[in-house]
């Protein structure tokens, strides 16, 4: 009833714009996530705050559907029925469970998806560079050549990068594995060491001691959960850590290139704002992440033998100031 | 209004979960044992099945060994209980947490997909239907099959002793019936069911999802339920009919409740509709039947 009324309302508008030669097309994008946490719910207030300021402004000229599974894969592919049943201008799907039943029911409609690490292992895309279909998005896959380029700036010398990784865990296997890739590209080696839970941490950071000039800790949970271990073995032995997580710095780390998930958002949305503008989905290449920010905690760096750059801690977004 | 694509969207997942219930049925009515496990072994029969469709396997006999996993998964539980003694929800519950780690095993990484695979959805999408509408046809003739095959072996002398073990283990065990054996087969049947499920959730929404097991349970019970608050399970197969429509009628006012812009209802509403649902699937029955009840005592 509400929504015909509302349908009638914006028809009847329409057409008075029209008749005042201004006709205002209102455009529809349906957003579904699949869980409520900070770092989606950040996406998708970064996706409405983007296409505001490219002109899309909800309640006038857009409308934007919102539902969330709550975690539960079966609601998310109702939803995912129910939005292409209302044939949106473009649905955005958030994380990756979200974005394939989106994409399992959706043939015609343009999808952007957000949040997804692999979209070419979560057979979204077939390739990150020509997606091909009606599928397309931003990844937050690690930008491990930039990380690499950060690492590079602050210790040019350095030959050996060690890491820490948890060979249980899928995303961190295959984060190690394009690390190496990477790192043989810069003609350095990478040393690994194995830990499968918490309490190995310390013992693999330990065995790196010796072999390496720098350890750098991929976005790893077991690894991330235990990183004061690898800190404290980084201070002793006086080898800088570096994190792909902003949060790692605060807790001692020299260095950090991270993204947070707000503007991953605002980047989905420019994608979606192009869409809504005529482009399609299957010619834009899938992005990843492009604004960065720079942690860096000279104090750490101290610590553990190196001393920051003035213009790499001006380049810093934020400076933090630990003093253990 | 409800879109066409959604209607038959729900229709679908309605079916899917159908055999859920069916599987909850055996193990929650006809067994009397509180069974927890198919939270794991729903995505075990996903996992199962889509890591032998990508390794290639023909995609109904990789879903014929997600059956065989949930068995299997059911069997465990089972034995833990009968065998050891273990209470048969601390059982369960024992039996989903080791799913987890199992079916992250057997994935090798948290989410498998199959949006490009070869599913036994594939060679039915020739047919001279709308996209949406394959699936439906294809889940309505599995649940029909699954549906005569338990109705005939509920009445067979093996069905028969189950329900007997559920309704009076003693007397069942005084008239010769193997009980410990009857739960092994029933919660292995039940998981079993489960465990298609999922394989068939999986090939229908494009991936295996570590994650998916979560709240079947909860859903699979609240179909059953409701189910039986609109048929009556009076016999065999009045109560698998139940949990038939049961699971259709949870989707359909799931599909409804994201429909209810009107209500003001919002996506962080939906486990409470979920629970207000349940609720009154469980509570109008009794009420209709006091209701009755008080005519029946005036007439008299």
């Amino acid at each position: 009833m509400a929504k015909r009324t509302l349908r009638t309302l914006i028809g009847a508008t329409l057409l008075a714009a029209a008749s005042l030669g201004q006709a205002q097309e209102v455009r529809t994008v349906a957003i579904t996530q699949i869980v409520e946490h900070p770092a989606l719910d950040a996406v998708y207030q970064g996706v409405k705050d983007e296409l505001a300021e490219q002109g899309y402004t909800e309640g006038d000229n857009l409308t934007v559907m919102h539902e969330s599974a709550q975690g539960n894969s079966a609601i998310a592919s109702q939803i995912a029925r129910k939005f292409v049943g209302e044939s949106p201008d473009v649905i955005v799907a958030i994380a990756t469970p979200s974005a394939q039943t989106v994409a399992a029911a959706a043939r015609n409609i343009p999808v952007i998806f957000s949040a997804v690490t692999d979209p070419v292992g979560a057979k979204l895309v077939s390739s990150l560079e020509a997606p091909g279909k009606n599928i397309s998005g931003v990844s937050d896959m690690l930008p491990i050549d930039k990380h690499l380029d950060m690492l590079q700036r602050v210790m040019p010398d350095a030959k050996r990068i060690g890491t820490v990784y948890n060979p249980g865990e899928a995303n961190a296997v295959s984060l190690v594995e394009l690390l190496e890739e990477r790192l043989a590209a810069r003609d350095l080696k990478l040393v690994k060491a194995a830990a499968t839970k918490t309490s190995e941490v310390l013992g693999a950071s330990r065995s790196l001691v010796g072999e390496v000039d720098a350890i750098y800790l991929t976005t790893d949970n077991t690894v991330i959960s235990a990183a004061e271990a690898v800190i404290s073995v980084g201070e002793r032995a006086g080898i800088p850590v570096f994190a792909a997580d902003t949060a790692t710095v605060a807790r001692g780390a020299v260095a950090a290139l991270g993204f947070d998930y707000y503007n991953h958002g605002r980047q989905t949305g420019a994608m979606v704002a192009k869409v809504l503008n005529g482009a399609n989905p299957g010619d834009m290449p899938v992005e990843t992440m492009d604004t960065l920010d720079l942690f860096v905690n000279p104090a750490a760096g101290k610590r553990m033998g190196i001393t920051l750059s003035e213009d790499l801690i001006r380049d810093a977004k934020e400076v933090v100031k630990s003093d253990k | 209004m409800l879109s066409e694509i959604a209607f038959y969207g729900a229709i679908e997942t309605g079916l899917i979960y159908g055999l859920v219930a069916f599987g909850i049925y055996i193990s929650f009515r006809v067994l009397d044992f509180p069974d927890l496990t198919v939270d794991g072994s729903f995505p075990l029969g996903a996992a199962v099945a889509a890591v032998l469709i990508i390794g290639g396997w023909n995609p109904w006999i990789a879903t014929g060994a997600a059956v065989l996993a949930g068995m299997a998964a059911g069997a465990v539980t089972a034995l833990l209980n009968v065998k050891l003694k273990i209470l048969n929800l601390l059982a369960s519950i024992l039996t989903m947490i080791a799913l987890y780690s199992v079916n992250l095993r057997i994935m090798g990484r948290p989410n498998v997909a199959l949006l490009t695979e070869q599913t036994v959805l594939t060679p039915w999408y020739n047919l001279d239907l709308a996209y949406h509408q394959v699936p439906v046809l294809l889940f309505i003739i599995v649940v029909i099959v699954a549906l005569i095959l338990l109705w005939r072996f509920m009445k067979s002398e093996t069905g028969l002793a189950m329900r007997a073990t559920g309704a009076n283990p003693r007397m069942a065990r005084a008239q010769g019936i193997a009980t410990g054996a009857m739960i092994v087969l029933g919660v292995a049947l039940s998981n079993g069911l489960v465990g298609l499920a999922g394989a068939l959730f999986a090939q229908s929404q494009g991936a295996a999802d570590v994650t998916m097991g979560v709240g079947v349970i909860v859903i699979g019970l609240a179909s059953l339920i409701g189910g039986e608050a609109v048929i009556t399970p009076s016999t065999v197969v009045r109560a698998l009919l139940a949990c038939v429509f049961g699971a259709i009628i949870y989707r359909l006012a799931i599909a409804f409740a994201l429909n209810a812009d009107v209500l003001g209802l919002q996506a962080q509403d939906l486990n409470l509709i979920t629970a207000v649902l349940v609720t009154l699937a469980i509570v109008l029955p009794g009420v209709r039947s006091s209701v009755i009840g008080k005519f029946t005592r005036n007439k008299a």
